[in-house]
């Protein structure tokens, strides 16, 4: 199963509510994903400071120890903000060698992301009580994707709980199961990604992080995934700038879109977005098989 | 058959509206179950599972907006009417009576349903109709693809398109599209509309409230080949 949200605010005035609206539809979907949960919030963003939020895996963390012997590796500042047992370091270095330091020199922590907007937090629990533990009610943004994970690819872990990103400010969640994913893996490690899991769903994010850093816009990146991801999948794709939804050919895996003139929004199912204002107004779709769906505020 | 006693609760409530603002879906799915008659009205569905499933009276049920998967499943002699989308599952396994939903269906519509008639103004998605034995369908917008796959007897009609793989191994179900078919799955194929298939087109168009300027000569007709699930003496080897 697994329950997925993703939230586009058209009307910048409802930014400050993007979290409260975001928990309102995950909370619906939390008994199709009963055994972890994760958030994607893009926002707060400076121009050139980096983001990069991390978890603990096991044991403690020394994160103001961590902090310096980043900042030593990469020669630039780097300021932390706790969360629970997450951790937020900001740095105006750069952002690809310090991710690629921290998955290297920090063995007791998992990154979660890394961009100028995207901040992620995930658990393993109870998804109502991850929202609660991390405040996903408080936090404002432009979009947000989260996910409720009941897993079947790899363990009940804090590694196999989405969403998962391995680009600069992009991020997947994925309901389904895809079979190529070992083969696939090995591939991308060949071409220089670096993979902290054993779950499916990482190799769908580094794919496609890995086609956009060749050129690929998202879309193209969705688009050449239907050839090389084999499996059942509806992902929705957060950018910096906004975020696209695409199912696979077969269509086994549900999804509804809503748009109005104040948001869009995705969910696994319609019951997830009846809870938003002005719903009672929202042009209401099932995205078809193989297409890709795309929301951006650029251009 | 002896009419089932109604508990005391549907007897108050006939005729009445039920808000699932205030009530579980549990309590109105066992107030409808409790009672054999009478008129309902459901506010508030927000997209909630199972609702008026395994109805099986001369009720008649109306739900006011979108809902959830396997809606009116199993349903005998009541209608239901959506006032709105419906979700996977629509009618799954309907026995008999009349279902009736405004907006679109997602997939599985009226799936392995063995009678009485379901109508989707709206689209349907993949796999409507998927092994159909018996039940009616009019759908006035198109089906996704997949759809009548097995389907074993019964009718579909579509006003609007068929997607990919349309009647694959079809077995005796009758298929009727007005738009086009993107393609016929294995052994289905196009048959000639003689005026006994347009009469029983026409029969089904109004059965649904499908006026009169639909006309059935605009229809194409689809059935099995028979190659596919006939035994072939080729294949003795086989067994």
């Amino acid at each position: 199963m697994c329950g997925i949200v993703g939230l586009f605010l058209k009307n910048q005035s409802l930014q400050g509510d993007l979290g409260r609206l975001t928990g309102l539809m995950l909370r619906e979907l939390c008994d199709r994903g009963p055994d972890s949960a994760g958030f994607a919030i893009y926002g707060g963003q400076t121009e050139g400071t980096t983001k990069i939020c991390m978890v603990n895996r096991d044991g403690a963390v020394d994160w103001a120890a961590t902090a310096k012997r980043l900042a030593a590796a990469i020669g630039a500042d780097v300021a932390i903000e706790r969360v629970e047992d997450h951790a937020i370091l900001r740095t105006r270095g750069a952002g690809d060698v310090a991710r690629k330091w921290l998955i290297d020199n920090v063995p007791a922590a998992y990154v979660l992301s890394q961009g100028q907007a995207i901040e992620i937090f995930k658990g393993v629990g109870n998804p109502a009580a991850i929202m609660d533990r991390l405040e996903l009610e408080g936090r404002a943004g432009t979009h947000a994707i989260g996910h409720t994970r009941m897993a079947t690819e790899s363990a009940v872990t804090i590694a196999g709980s989405h969403p998962f990103s391995t680009g600069d400010d992009t991020c997947l969640v994925h309901n389904g199961s895809l079979s190529n994913h070992n083969r696939l893996r090995e591939q991308l490690v060949r071409h220089g990604e670096r993979f902290q899991t054993d779950n499916d769903s990482e190799v769908a994010a580094a794919y496609l992080a890995s086609r956009m850093r060749q050129g690929d816009t998202l879309e193209q990146a969705l688009t050449h995934g239907l050839d090389d991801l084999d499996g059942f999948y509806t992902f929705v794709v957060g950018t910096r700038d906004g975020f696209a939804v695409i199912r696979d050919p077969i269509a086994c895996k549900p999804a509804v879109i809503a748009e109005t003139d104040d948001w869009v929004a995705m969910a696994s199912e319609y019951r997830a977005i009846a809870p938003l204002p002005g719903v009672e107004h929202a042009e209401m779709w099932e995205p078809a098989p193989a297409t890709v769906y795309a929301w951006s505020r650029a251009a | 058959m002896a009419p089932r006693m109604a508990s005391p609760i549907a007897r108050a409530s006939r005729n009445s509206v039920v808000d699932l603002a205030a009530m579980s879906l549990r309590e109105a799915n066992q107030l409808l179950h409790d009672t054999d008659g009478g008129d309902f009205l459901i506010r508030n569905p927000r997209g909630a599972h199972s609702l008026a499933c395994g109805l099986d009276g001369d009720l008649n049920v109306v739900i006011d907006g979108h809902v959830g998967y396997y809606c009116a499943g199993m349903n005998k002699r009541a209608h239901v009417t959506v006032n709105g989308n419906a979700g996977t599952g629509l009618a799954e396994n309907m026995m008999s009576g009349f279902v009736h939903v405004k907006g679109d269906a997602s997939q599985s519509a009226g799936a392995t349903g063995c009678g009485g008639l379901l109508v989707i103004d709206g689209n349907a998605s993949a796999r409507c109709g998927i092994a159909l034995r018996g039940l009616d369908i009019v759908v006035k917008g198109s089906v996704g693809h997949m759809s009548a796959f097995m389907a074993q007897a019964g009718s579909i009609v579509v006003l609007g398109d068929a997607g990919d793989a349309f009647g694959d191994s079809l077995y005796e179900a009758k298929l009727f599209v007005r738009g086009s078919v993107k393609s016929l799955g294995a052994d289905c194929v196009q048959k000639v509309m003689r005026e006994e298939h347009k009469a029983s087109l026409r029969k089904l168009l109004d059965a649904a409230g499908v006026g009169g300027d639909v006309d059935v000569s605009a229809f194409k007709r689809y059935g099995s080949a028979r190659r596919l699930y006939h035994f072939h003496v080729d294949n003795a080897g086989q067994y």
